[in-house]
């Protein structure tokens, strides 16, 4: 603990670093457009900035449905003290997307062009729905914490009458929205490896979101206890712990029976970048599904933490794999990001971090989680999901 | 009926007067650098490349059914039903999707522009609304490019291949390449000889997304019955529990 000063102030300096070096590839990009600030051509159209600030980004942000569902909509209770953390999360999420993709598209200033013209036969209409209505969910369902703070109860009151209905949308809207960007590759067949490219990508891309949902609330609650000096609840990131376990068999389980159904398990052995960054992907889920059936390791916070890192390492792999890796022999080219594509990503996830601890702190985001978890922890252990 | 292009790779002799056409009709600078050039970008819009001593055309293809008219969002690309794929810069909000999506690689963009469009060829849809021909196929000295009804044309290969069995191989790119293509190609070799892609899919692309996003309706429906169900068990469950005065 006596570290604690200086170590603030070294990441103090890394996050100004990386705000700085986003402030200068911003300039690039508003003065020398998409080509003096990435390394996207022709050939190669969609890079990190779809990749990882748009794919990576909705699928990291799905905590907030996952969370609302079973909270709310299977009302397992027990989950409640780390639902608000999950909605702030996928709130902020959301909001960095559209950062994201304000640098991203060639034509800023008409990002609101999907909303009055239509091609409902595009994917990407689908998406542009999505990600505004449910930004516009999430942000209702943020806003009790507003109201909270400053202790008003009317739009309280009010916000609590429509809760039911704007959680159901929020779920359906979610699941869409974090199929869609599955569904946006599925016209690519001859362009995406076989070792990602199926026609249920978008059930994989649901699933998946399901999965990281699950994995980046643990990560959250168990960061934020650090943070903050609180209590980690952890009888209950257990039981998420359980829920993770199953939920990333099932992935595995329908993702090789794909892969059987499609004859592609010959590409497994072929000496290609491919399949190294498949195995990676296959391995950080395999290995923490097999550690988190154990009920030593989930009740273990180092060892629980460690799983999440690697689920969500292993989704931000698959979602580069499907986004950029997989595209690239079949678009006949190498893409290397230039370095203000990096930093503009990783400006993006530095605010992230920092406007969630701001909020965190000056919210009540955490404070259920304290009068909550005293009162549900006795049963947890016992009666994970029961549903 | 449709407007179609046939290409005669085998009359091609490389002049380039069809390059120069194009640019002349897309008001863009032509010199002895661009025309060096052998790819298409958002300032060549049609390209003739050499495959050893034979030559081949790039140029949008003008899909029967394209994928990138069906991928974009705000429908800035449609397909006419004389045949043109026609785009709308006023409409586009720059996802770069088209790109993505079209099998031929051939929507470019503008990269260095701070206001940037995607170019591709429209096979001169202007021209071709008031019955002229294409800017290449006018400026082609030789023939090997030519406008017309994609039937006729269509008809037209089929009979030289018919008439010269030795000096074509013996198939019509762009029949069933994709569902159909509004460009149609005649090679003396097999067609990835002269650059032409033949790993392409031969159904429709559209269909691919169409299959899942016709599902959406279903989806909202039954997801709305299922959510709004199992929310009024579950909190209906806890009421009677609360009400019999015992936790569950």
């Amino acid at each position: 603990m006596k570290l604690q000063f200086p170590k603030i102030t070294v990441w103090r300096a890394i996050f100004a670093g990386i705000m700085l070096s986003g402030l200068y590839a911003t300039y690039l990009r508003v003065m020398y457009g998409l080509g003096g600030s990435t390394n996207m051509s022709d050939k190669f159209p969609w890079a990190l900035w779809i990749a990882f600030d748009v794919m990576c980004g909705v699928a990291l942000a799905a905590g907030g449905f996952t969370l609302v569902a079973l909270v709310h909509i299977f009302n397992i209770e027990q989950y409640k003290p780390v639902l608000r953390p999950a909605i702030l999360t996928a709130f902020l999420g959301y909001s960095l997307v559209v950062v994201g993709l304000l640098y991203d598209l060639g034509r800023p200033d008409r990002l609101w062009h999907p909303l009055v013209m239509w091609n409902p036969r595009s994917v990407m209409f689908e998406v542009a729905w999505c990600v505004t209505l449910y930004t516009t969910v999430l942000f209702l369902e943020f806003l009790p914490m507003v109201f909270e703070k400053f202790g008003m109860h009317k739009p309280l009151e009010w916000i609590h009458k429509i809760s039911v209905p704007l959680m159901i949308l929020g779920v359906l809207l979610s699941t869409l929205h974090q199929s869609s960007l599955g569904s946006l590759f599925l016209i690519v067949p001859e362009k995406l490896y076989p070792l990602w490219y199926t026609p249920i990508l978008p059930l994989l891309f649901w699933i998946s979101a399901i999965v990281v949902g699950l994995a980046m609330t643990i990560f959250e609650s168990w960061h934020s206890s650090r943070a903050f000096g609180r209590a980690l609840e952890l009888p209950l990131l257990a039981s998420l712990g359980r829920v993770l376990a199953v939920s990333l068999s099932v992935y595995l389980w329908i993702r090789f029976l794909d892969m059987s159904h499609r004859h592609v398990f010959g590409l497994l052995w072929l000496n290609r970048t491919e399949t190294w960054l498949f195995w990676l992907e296959i391995a950080l889920m395999a290995i923490p599904a097999v550690l988190l059936f154990q009920a030593k390791v989930r009740m273990r916070p180092g060892a629980l933490y460690a799983c999440a890192v690697m689920v969500v390492f292993s989704v931000i792999t698959n979602r580069l794999n499907v986004g950029i890796t997989g595209l690239e022999a079949g678009s006949g080219t190498h893409y290397i990001p230039k370095w203000s594509e990096v930093a503009v990503t990783l400006s993006i996830v530095a605010a992230g971090f920092a406007i969630f601890h701001f909020v965190a702190q000056n919210f009540p985001v955490f404070e259920v989680a304290r009068e909550a978890s005293h009162a549900e922890l006795a049963e947890t252990e016992e009666d994970p999901v029961a549903v | 009926m449709s407007k179609a292009i046939l290409y005669d790779s085998t009359l091609c002799i490389g002049c380039k007067a069809c390059e120069s056409g194009c640019a002349e009709r897309w008001g863009l600078p032509y010199n002895d650098k661009i025309a060096a050039e052998e790819t298409i970008s958002a300032h060549k819009l049609t390209a003739v490349e050499t495959h050893g001593e034979r030559y081949s055309r790039r140029l949008c293809m003008n899909c029967q059914q394209p994928a990138c008219a069906s991928v974009c969002p705000v429908g800035a690309l449609q397909k006419t039903a004389l045949g043109p794929v026609v785009y709308d810069a006023d409409k586009c909000m720059g996802c770069r999707y088209c790109m993505q999506a079209c099998p031929f690689q051939v929507p470019s963009y503008e990269w260095n522009s701070r206001l940037p469009k995607m170019r591709k060829c429209d096979m001169c849809s202007d021209r071709q609304i008031k019955g002229k021909p294409t800017a290449c196929a006018e400026a082609c000295p030789v023939g090997a490019t030519v406008c017309g009804e994609r039937d006729e044309l269509l008809g037209e290969a089929r009979k030289r291949i018919a008439e010269k069995p030795g000096g074509y191989y013996n198939q019509v790119y762009g029949v069933k390449e994709v569902g159909g293509t509004s460009v149609l190609y005649l090679s003396a070799v097999p067609f990835e000889q002269i650059g032409l892609r033949t790993n392409v899919p031969m159904e429709a692309l559209p269909e691919t997304t169409w299959r899942v996003l016709e599902l959406v309706p279903d989806v909202v429906s039954t997801g709305t019955v299922l959510l709004g169900g199992i929310w009024w068990i579950t909190n209906r469950r806890a009421e009677v529990a609360k009400k019999e005065g015992r936790r569950r």
